[in-house]
């Protein structure tokens, strides 16, 4: 069967595509993005998340004939994704100023505080928290890392000032076997003050 | 002598890149560089096995037995050959030599099965077609006629009358000295007398632990491409620790010289010691070699189960006794662990198992026996730790146990035996680099405590999220005790017992664009923990330069040996420092030969290269680089060895066997709900030497990562094997747990440096000691809480409620 679908903003077409064939292969195989990961293809560990029409979904657990005409966003397509999502310029990615110290001590802010203004975001090649995920550290093997930036771009687009409990109940559909999380934490919080810091430097 | 350089096979459409670090990077050792490989991996770019890609590529599958032990009376694979798309199946009678098995040190694994299966999932058949669904569906249409044999799962049934034996005709070098052929290899360690030591024992604990099967579990699946080559020869790209072990074990099998199996390390999604065997290596040759074509192979987590060795499970039996002032005074141990149906490092975790067995103590009077079984159970293997995490697990339970029967403090009872420098291991080996045991455990026990009942902190009703049970809603705190528990635990840096560990470094030196810059060639596996990142630092530190490439890992460079055993960053490190070394004095000596008349210095002074310019000692600038370099070039392959190691006598265990020890402790506080069975680990502080952090960032998440591996096998990780049939129950995720963001408390870690003199930089491996003391500590807090025995891994609910 041929199916249709828009990729990180472009529309595609596969073809030939067997009926059993997930979204993951399909992007994977027949996209030439192998940037989703196939760990378990049992939607087990998350490192196959994408944005299916803004939701994050494991793409091994999609069949690639359940996409048709809707819209995905694979890391690959992060960056701009996160890009389009922010108006406006912002600080250099990775030199808002924000230390990963700084970033430890960062304290959510209380829901009652939460700003809804639009984080600015940099006009960079990485989305902030492909950037945060390099400077904390949390990036070993790698592996885990494209499943766990789209689930985490994705919390953050709901919650800018994730408490720790609401980054572990986010993260926690993403295995990663070699850091502890410990540094995945610190990037998901690095990020977020990062988008803080932004904020506040234009007085908001 | 052939042309390295021949490339005689097309490139696939993804292949591993050069990392190039430079501009504003954080310069040298000891500084938090970031990886020069992050921004690939977090862009989705990154080339891993699994990624690899070629035009006209086929996909092969692997047919694995589903019995444990049988013969094989036939395999018809006819209805497979028909099927459309299926371009080839091969069995054992395909196999092209007369070498059919392979193996770490003991060739007895089959390539393919022949006349039988000796564990469930073992390699019988392979496919190769036009899409990964028809490999597999042409797969299930082989026949194959199992006659079924009695299984042997434990040593009782390995060592009984009459027990089936696995390897019936065994000429290994060990076969002369165990005492049944069921038994891989044996060593005892006798040292000092401890049937009379044990007569000055106020108090004898003794005690009987389990430690269950844990799974590596990288996420990176056992993958890779292999490219026929106009040659007759092979280019595989692929997921591996050790790419020259590979190819020694790889060519004869396929029957080509080894310059003909050319192999080029892709993105490894970790390791662990689970890529230390083959996998589908040659199993993807033989299918390349066959079609003529381009054939991938990529393992689904199911198979992955199967696909490589796990760490030993183990019984073990300890005897300790101890004054009434609570010195030690012997130890009796006896620890089995079973190797499964093929010996992989079985030998090799023997020997650290027995050696490491007294932990990081000081015990004169040792009687200790290690030993391996054959069994028709999954091959066991390398696991990060290996064999010292098991026996780590029960010392540490033994310790506990003593220092309450004694009435003391179980940290200040540790500090009390802890070994330090010059202590003789059981071995007799002196430790002759610090030993700061009883300091790592000062320090653990010196972090402040986390709050107690941080679900009630919001103070608005129970947050179920910080409970024992979690989002499961399960309770609301009313059956939850805390318990603290301590663990500290020895482990030996590099490869041991005599073997000639050496690694190999390329490093060539040249200006490009008016600036000097080096590139780094080593065949060293990068899993992941930042080897590539240190490898930039050293260069830099080395050769004064800011800009390095570290150029894929392939066999065209000399060995660097594996990515194991926490040598890596000794070792190739050790090589690459060596190399640029020897880099810098030539570089000199073209300073010399060009600018030598100008400057005294040149001559008397001690010269180093320090941002891009030839520097005296005393700071004086003599030349830039580039202007020494102009258009020439340094480059040199060298290889680098540590200091020799002995093997440990058959009968004593006596020798110099171990090159380095690194030590961890570990303070585990854990929340257990006593009436769901269930527990939370709150906080689990570790604290480590590490002789000197080359990268503060990297080393914190080696230890992070370890401890949490640790975590896992202490209350979730196993892999159950049915003891009637010797098949495996839970080759999922589904069903084999790993640990979640969830499941992973705070690490708190602190960093100790005391270099040690006889390595490079000072350094001391880092990446396998917190997994030893981790899962003890763990152990040690929920029996602390609960006041139950638990003397196995993982703790599961029933053995908390005693259901």
């Amino acid at each position: 069967m041929r199916v249709t679908f828009t990729v990180n903003g472009r529309r595609q077409e596969a073809d030939d595509v067997w009926e059993g064939e997930s979204l993951l292969y399909v992007l994977r195989e027949r996209m030439g993005l192998p940037g989703s990961k196939n760990a378990c293809e049992q939607g087990e560990c998350g490192s196959c998340t994408v944005r299916l029409d803004g939701v994050p979904v494991c793409s091994c657990l999609v069949a690639a004939g359940q996409v048709e005409g809707r819209d995905v966003v694979t890391v690959e397509g992060l960056a701009d994704f996160a890009r389009q999502r922010a108006e406006g310029g912002g600080c250099a990615s990775g030199a808002c100023g924000t230390s990963i110290d700084e970033a430890q001590r960062w304290q959510a802010r209380p829901a009652d505080a939460q700003s809804d203004e639009a984080a600015d975001l940099p006009r960079e090649t990485l989305s902030p928290i492909q950037q945060a995920f390099i400077d904390a550290g949390a990036v070993q093997c790698g592996f885990c890392t494209p499943g766990l930036l789209v689930a985490a771009d994705e919390l953050l687009e709901r919650n800018d000032s994730p408490s720790d409990a609401d980054i572990r109940e986010a993260l926690s559909g993403n295995l990663c076997r070699c850091t502890g999380y410990e540094k995945i934490l610190d990037a998901v919080r690095l990020a977020a003050a990062r988008g803080e810091d932004r904020t506040a430097g234009q007085g908001a | 002598m052939a042309d390295k350089e021949t490339r005689v096979a097309t490139a696939p459409g993804r292949t591993p890149t050069n990392l190039t670090q430079g501009g504003r990077t954080k310069a040298g050792i000891g500084e938090s560089t970031l990886r020069p490989d992050g921004t690939l991996k977090v862009t989705g770019e990154f080339a891993y096995s699994s990624d690899m890609w070629h035009e006209d590529m086929l996909w092969g599958f692997t047919l694995r037995s589903t019995v444990a032990h049988a013969e094989i009376r036939s395999i018809d694979t006819s209805e497979a050959l028909a099927t459309s798309g299926v371009y080839a199946v091969l069995t054992y009678d395909d196999l092209p030599t007369d070498v059919k098995n392979y193996g770490l040190e003991i060739q007895d694994t089959p390539v393919l099965a022949h006349g039988k299966v000796r564990h469930h999932g073992e390699p019988v058949a392979l496919v190769a077609a036009d899409h990964p669904e028809t490999a597999r569906r042409a797969a299930a249409k082989i026949k194959i006629d199992y006659a079924e044999l009695p299984v042997v799962t434990d040593e009782a049934s390995a060592t009984a009358e009459g027990a089936p034996l696995i390897h019936e005709n065994r000429d290994d070098h060990h076969v002369g000295h165990v005492p049944h052929p069921n038994i891989v290899h044996r060593q005892p360690i006798i040292r000092g007398n401890a049937d009379e030591a044990a007569k000055k024992a106020d108090v004898i604990v003794s005690g009987e632990y389990v430690f269950g099967m844990q799974d590596q579990a990288f996420l990176g699946p056992e993958s890779g491409l292999a490219v026929p080559g106009e040659d007759g020869g092979v280019d595989l790209y692929v997921a591996t620790q050790w790419l020259h072990s590979d190819l020694r074990q790889i060519a004869p099998v396929l029957g080509l010289p080894p310059e003909k199996v050319r192999m080029t390390l892709s993105g490894v999604g970790g390791a662990f010691g689970g890529r230390e065997d083959l996998s589908m290596q040659i199993h993807a040759c033989l299918l390349a070699l066959r079609t003529g074509k381009p054939v991938k192979i990529v393992y689904n987590r199911f198979e992955s189960f199967f696909g490589h060795v796990h760490r030993h499970p183990a019984k073990l039996w300890y005897e300790h006794g101890a004054t009434k002032d609570g010195k030690l005074t012997h130890l009796k141990c006896r620890i089995v662990l079973d190797g499964g149906a093929y010996a992989s490092a079985s030998p090799a975790v023997v020997g650290n198992a027995s050696s490491l067995a007294v932990g990081p103590y000081v015990v004169d009077d040792v009687d200790i026996e290690a030993l391996a079984l054959y069994s028709n159970n999954p091959p066991c293997g390398a696991m990060r730790g290996f064999g010292a995490v098991q026996a780590c697990f029960a010392y540490e339970a033994q310790m506990d146990k003593v220092a309450k029967k004694l009435g003391m403090d179980p940290v200040a009872f540790r500090q009390l035996n802890a070994m330090e420098q010059g202590t003789l291991m059981p071995t007799g080996q002196p430790v002759d680099s610090p030993a700061p045991v009883a300091e790592l455990l000062r320090r653990v026990k010196a972090m402040p405590l986390p709050p107690e009942q941080q679900w009630l902190a919001a103070g608005t009703g129970a947050d179920v999220r910080a409970l024992p049970g979690g989002l499961s809603n399960t309770t609301h705190g009313e059956d939850v005790v805390r318990g603290i528990g301590y663990a500290v635990g020895i482990k030996n840096v590099g490869f041991s017992e005599g073997f000639d560990d050496y690694s190999t470094a390329r490093v060539r030196m040249e200006v490009v664009g008016g600036v000097p810059v080096a590139t780094v060639h080593t065949a060293m596996a990068e899993v992941g923990q930042g080897g590539v990142t240190v490898h930039a630092q050293i260069a830099r530190t080395e050769l004064g330069v800011q800009q390095v490439t570290i150029q894929p890992a392939d066999t065209r460079v000399g060995s660097a040996g594996s990515t194991s055993a926490s040598r890596q960053t000794y070792v190739t490190g050790g090589a690459v420092k060596n190399t640029c070394e020897h880099v810098r004095e030539q570089v000199l000596d073209i300073g010399r030969r060009k600018f030598g008349t100008y400057h005294p210095a040149w001559a008397t002074a001690e010269l180093l290269l320090e941002g891009g310019k030839v520097v005296t000692d005393g700071g004086e600038v003599l030349a830039n680089l580039a202007d020494v370099l102009e258009d020439e070039a340094v480059d040199l392959e060298l290889e680098w060895r540590h200091r020799p190691t002995e093997p440990f006598d058959l009968h004593t265990g006596q020798g110099n066997g171990h090159v380095q020890y690194s030590f961890a402790a570990h303070r585990a506080v854990v929340e257990v709900d006593t009436g769901l069975g269930l527990v939370k680990v709150i906080e689990l502080a570790c604290a480590q030497d590490v002789g000197k952090a080359l990268n503060p960032l990297s080393v914190v998440g080696q230890i992070q990562g370890g401890t949490t591996q640790g975590l896992g096998v202490a209350v979730m990780e196993e892999i159950i094997v049915d003891p009637k049939t010797a098949k495996v129950r839970n080759p999922s995720f589904t069903d084999y747990l790993i640990p979640t963001i969830l499941d992973t408390p705070t690490i708190p870690v602190d960093v100790l440096e005391l270099a040690d003199e006889h390595a490079p930089y000072g350094l001391r491996g880092v990446g396998e000691a917190p997994t030893l003391s981790s899962t003890p500590a763990v152990l040690a807090a929920i029996r602390n809480a609960t006041g139950l025995e638990l003397n196995k891994t993982p703790v599961r609910p029933e053995h908390l409620t005693g259901t």
